[in-house]
Order: structure tokens, then sequence, then C-alpha cells
């Protein structure tokens, strides 16, 4: 039996997010969430860290992956939509912010591991949500979730996601999220934090890891099929072969 | 070669021309220089007043302690003090740059430095050599806009922690600290809460040892407190006295004063065109 020496924590490996990051949009604006876990290895660096980082007044975006490498492209993208807002004389669009994202990302894509989801509200297109994965691609969606913890969130965002939700709907639907993915990810923990944003502004909520729910006995069923057959029904029509 | 990179238009962004330089140095079997890893513990936390710093004062090589009595809180501002771990050349090399940059700053702005100006400095420092600048900082100080603590890693992502531990004694360190910490400690609980995190790093971790450093700033001061703790005394001095084998003799000394070969004349002609 040995015991794990130091070196094999390797406290100076890079600095990761495995995380979970959500983007949802909703009927007047967007909802924002992230985990609060940053990892070095196997030690949790920072029990506490902010994800979601602000590119304008009105554009946040969620970061994931690497910590440097998202922490400075979120800082150039930064500078560089502050220079197109005074030149343009006007807030900047959503898609601006994530075209600029992308830019960085394809462009660097051999050296950058980062996964951002940006988001946002503008006058033109109202709520808005853009994924930038990986490699660089920009993909416009209702909603949207990266981070390791995401892998446990498809299916969830599959059968629990509708249009035209309102606020509070939405709002509740990623706390729910970053919960469950918390719950079954390794890699992500902590807190909740989620940011909203619409055309009266933006709010910033924060939700205390001892007051998530863990695991599925503390979780309300939806559609429980439990529940459907004790009510007397026949339970949903059998598949054909 | 350089007429060819004049005809090539300046990109915007990352430059990566070094890393494909290390790829084919890599192939042809040259390799990176070995690093040496030097055990530490360094802590910072926030206080009601301020910022209070530690470290501990081992430096090694390798299974050999080098030092045992060398400075980790590196002056980067008059308000501004940084802890550094990792290789000891680095940290040192990289504090003293930005403290010069600092001070150019200051005399640009006419201000006092900010804290976060000095993480900027850092971290993109850091993040340009893709974490082969080997240092581990934990950057605090008080600036007009209140205390800050930040933790630097050597990739150049950065944290903003009201208590923070780096180095091979931090986990024992943030033990100590995460029982034990809590908001608007007093100087004295503050110092005695870092002492007692250094002292975890000392004697659990065995690349920390020796005596503990504490850095106090507060809004307008600052105390160096060097070897605060000495916990780590030399206990036993041989009784044998040392000696020495006999020096060179000198036989006779003269000294020849320099003479003045020139007159300095102290008004001469104006130059004129």
């Amino acid at each position: 039996m040995s015991h794990p020496s130091m070196d094999d924590m390797n406290l100076n490996a890079p600095h990761s997010m495995g995380t979970t990051i959500i983007g949802v949009t909703y009927d007047g604006g967007v909802v924002l969430g992230a985990d609060s876990r940053t990892s070095t290895g196997v030690y949790v660096a920072n029990r506490c860290s902010d994800k979601i980082t602000q590119l304008t007044d009105n554009v946040y975006v969620c970061r994931s992956g690497s910590a440097a490498d998202s922490q400075v492209v979120s800082d150039y993208v930064r500078h560089f939509l502050h220079q197109h807002t005074i030149q343009l004389g006007q807030p900047a669009t959503v898609k601006v912010a994530a075209n600029l994202i992308r830019l960085l990302s394809y462009g660097n894509k051999n050296m950058l591991q980062t996964g951002l989801i940006v988001g946002g509200w503008d006058k033109y297109e109202g709520g808005k949500i853009y994924g930038v994965p990986l490699g660089g691609t920009v993909i416009e969606a209702p909603f949207a979730i990266g981070g390791s913890g995401s892998s446990y969130l498809y299916g969830f965002f599959d059968q629990a996601w509708r249009e035209g939700m309102t606020k509070d709907e939405a709002e509740k639907l990623v706390v729910k999220a970053v919960s469950l993915a918390i719950a079954r990810d390794g890699a992500s923990g902590g807190v909740v934090r989620t940011v909203v944003i619409n055309s009266e502004g933006v709010k910033r909520n924060f939700y205390a890891g001892d007051t998530l729910p863990l695991w599925h006995e503390e979780l309300e069923p939806q559609n429980s099929l439990l529940d459907i057959l004790a009510a007397g029904g026949d339970g949903p029509a059998p598949m054909n072969e | 070669m350089s007429k060819l990179a004049m005809d090539v238009p300046p990109k915007g962004g990352f430059s990566f021309d070094l890393c494909k330089r290390n790829a084919m140095l890599a192939k042809d079997g040259v390799q990176l220089p070995p690093f040496r890893k030097t055990g530490t513990t360094i802590v910072g936390l926030i206080y009601q007043d301020g910022v209070v710093l530690g470290a501990d004062t081992r430096a090694t090589e390798g299974p050999i302690v080098a030092d045992k009595n060398c400075e980790k809180i590196h002056y980067l501002a008059p308000n501004i003090y940084c802890c550094g771990a990792g290789t000891a050349a680095d940290t040192e090399a990289v504090t003293d740059m930005v403290s010069a940059q600092l001070q150019l700053h200051r005399y640009h702005t006419g201000r006092e430095s900010r804290v976060v100006t000095a993480l900027t400095y850092l971290k993109r420092h850091l993040f340009s050599y893709q974490g082969h600048v080997s240092a581990a900082l934990v950057l605090g100080g008080v600036d007009f806009t209140g205390p800050h603590l930040h933790t630097i890693y050597p990739h150049g992502s950065t944290d903003t922690l009201p208590y923070a531990t780096m180095g091979s004694g931090s986990l024992a360190a943030m033990a100590i600290f995460e029982s034990k910490y809590k908001e608007g400690l007093t100087r004295d609980e503050g110092v005695q809460l870092v002492t007692e995190a250094i002292c975890a790093g000392i004697f659990n971790d065995l690349g920390s040892g020796s005596n503990v450093d504490i850095c106090v700033i507060t809004k307008g001061s600052k105390e160096y407190l060097r070897n605060h703790l000495q916990p780590n005394p030399r206990t036993y001095v041989t009784p044998k006295e040392y000696t020495f084998s006999k020096k060179t003799e000198v036989l006779s000394t003269l000294v020849t004063t320099l003479k003045e070969r020139v007159e300095v004349v102290e008004a001469g002609d104006k130059m004129e065109e």
C-alpha cells in the first residue's frame, strides 16, 4: 500500500473548470447558470468561483474548460466589444459578442481548450443564447449546455425544456439542472450562480450548495410512471416492433 | 528571411510560432530542461482592516534544502506584496519585473498602484508563456478600492478569494483555513490564523519548513514581519571549535596613491557651430 505523494496530486496542473454551464432563453430574456468548482487535478482550487463573466452591460458569457484560456479569451472579447460599442455608438448585440468569441476560438483552435456559452439581451433580437464549443463553431439555440457536467443533462433538457417559459420557470429549470449535474459529475460542485438578463437589466443570484437537492429521493418526480400506473392508467402506449 | 516577414500583414490575437519551434526541437530529440520544483507553503487572507500574507522560508533543490531562510514574500508596490511558490528564479524574476512595471505605471498615472493592475500584468505575462514560467502566486494588497487577495496559477488563470493557499503545503494550510476562517477577523486573529496555517505546512509537508514570514497590509501602512515565528531553531551545535589551516602570510604592504595627470579647466569656452 503506498501513500499518494504530493507529486501525484500535481498542484501545478493547469487549472481546469470541469464544469456545468447552462444558458436558457425565456419569453423576454435569458437565464445563464453555472456551478462554482475550479479544479487542479483532483484538488478543488476554488470552490466558489464565478464562471459567468460580464462582457458588456447586456451580454455575459459562461466559461468552461481551461480556466486560463477562457479568462484570457473573455478579457480580449470584452476589450474588443468595448471598442466596438464606442465606434458603433450603441450597445453591442449578442450576435456580435458571439462572433468575436468565435473568431478567437476558431482561429486559435489548436492552442485553446475552452467551451463558452454567450447569452444576453439586445433591442433587435431580444434574449439570445449562442453556444461556442471546443472547435469554435457557433450554434444559436433556444438553450445551450456545456462543460463536463452537461453530459448528464441532455436527456433532462429534452424532457424539461419548453418554449415560452416565464422568467421564474426558466430560472428554476436552470437551478434544478445545475444541481442534478453537480450531484452526478465529480468535476462540478459548490454553489449555483445564475444571471438573468432582460430589457430591464441584469440580476445575479446565488444558491448555496447545501440548499440544493442532492439525489433522486430528494427530487420531485416528473410524469413518473409509478404515479401514472398508481392512478389506474395503463401507462404509455406500448411500442410497435 | 526578414523580407518574408515584412510582406505578411500582422495578424491580431495570439502568436504561437514558438510552439511550432518547440515541437520541432522535441522531434529532433532535444529535451526541455528539467525544472526545480520548490516546495512551499504560502497563504493569504483578508481580515477586517486589510490583508495578511504568510510564507514559510525553505528553498529546496530536489531533496536538499538549498536555503533555510529565504524570503518568499516579494515587494511589488508600497501597498502590494506577493508570495511566490514554484521555481524560485521564476517567482523572483516575474515579481521584480512587475514591480518595475508598476513603478513606471505610477509615474504615468500619478496614482497609487491598484492590486488589479499587478494582477493583470502578472496574468498576461504568465499566460503568454503557457505555463512554462512556473510561478504560482498569492497576490495581496490594499488600494483605494479596498483590500484584495488573488491567486495566480502558472498557466495564467486567476481567482479572487477571501482566503487562499498555494504551494506543496497548500492542502495542509487550507485545512486550517477552512476550519477556522471567518469574516471580520482582527489583526491579531488574522496573524494567528496565518501563522497556524503556515505551521501546518511546515510540519506536515516535506517541501516546506524553517520559519514563518508574515506581511500585514492595511490602508496606508504595511508591516513586514520577517521570521515572525521560528519554530525550528538550531538546537545542537558541535562543542568542538572549528579550526582553519594557516592563511597566506602578508610579508609587506606598499600603497601608491593615484597621481593627477590631467588639468581640469572649470570654465571653458562655449562650443560654437
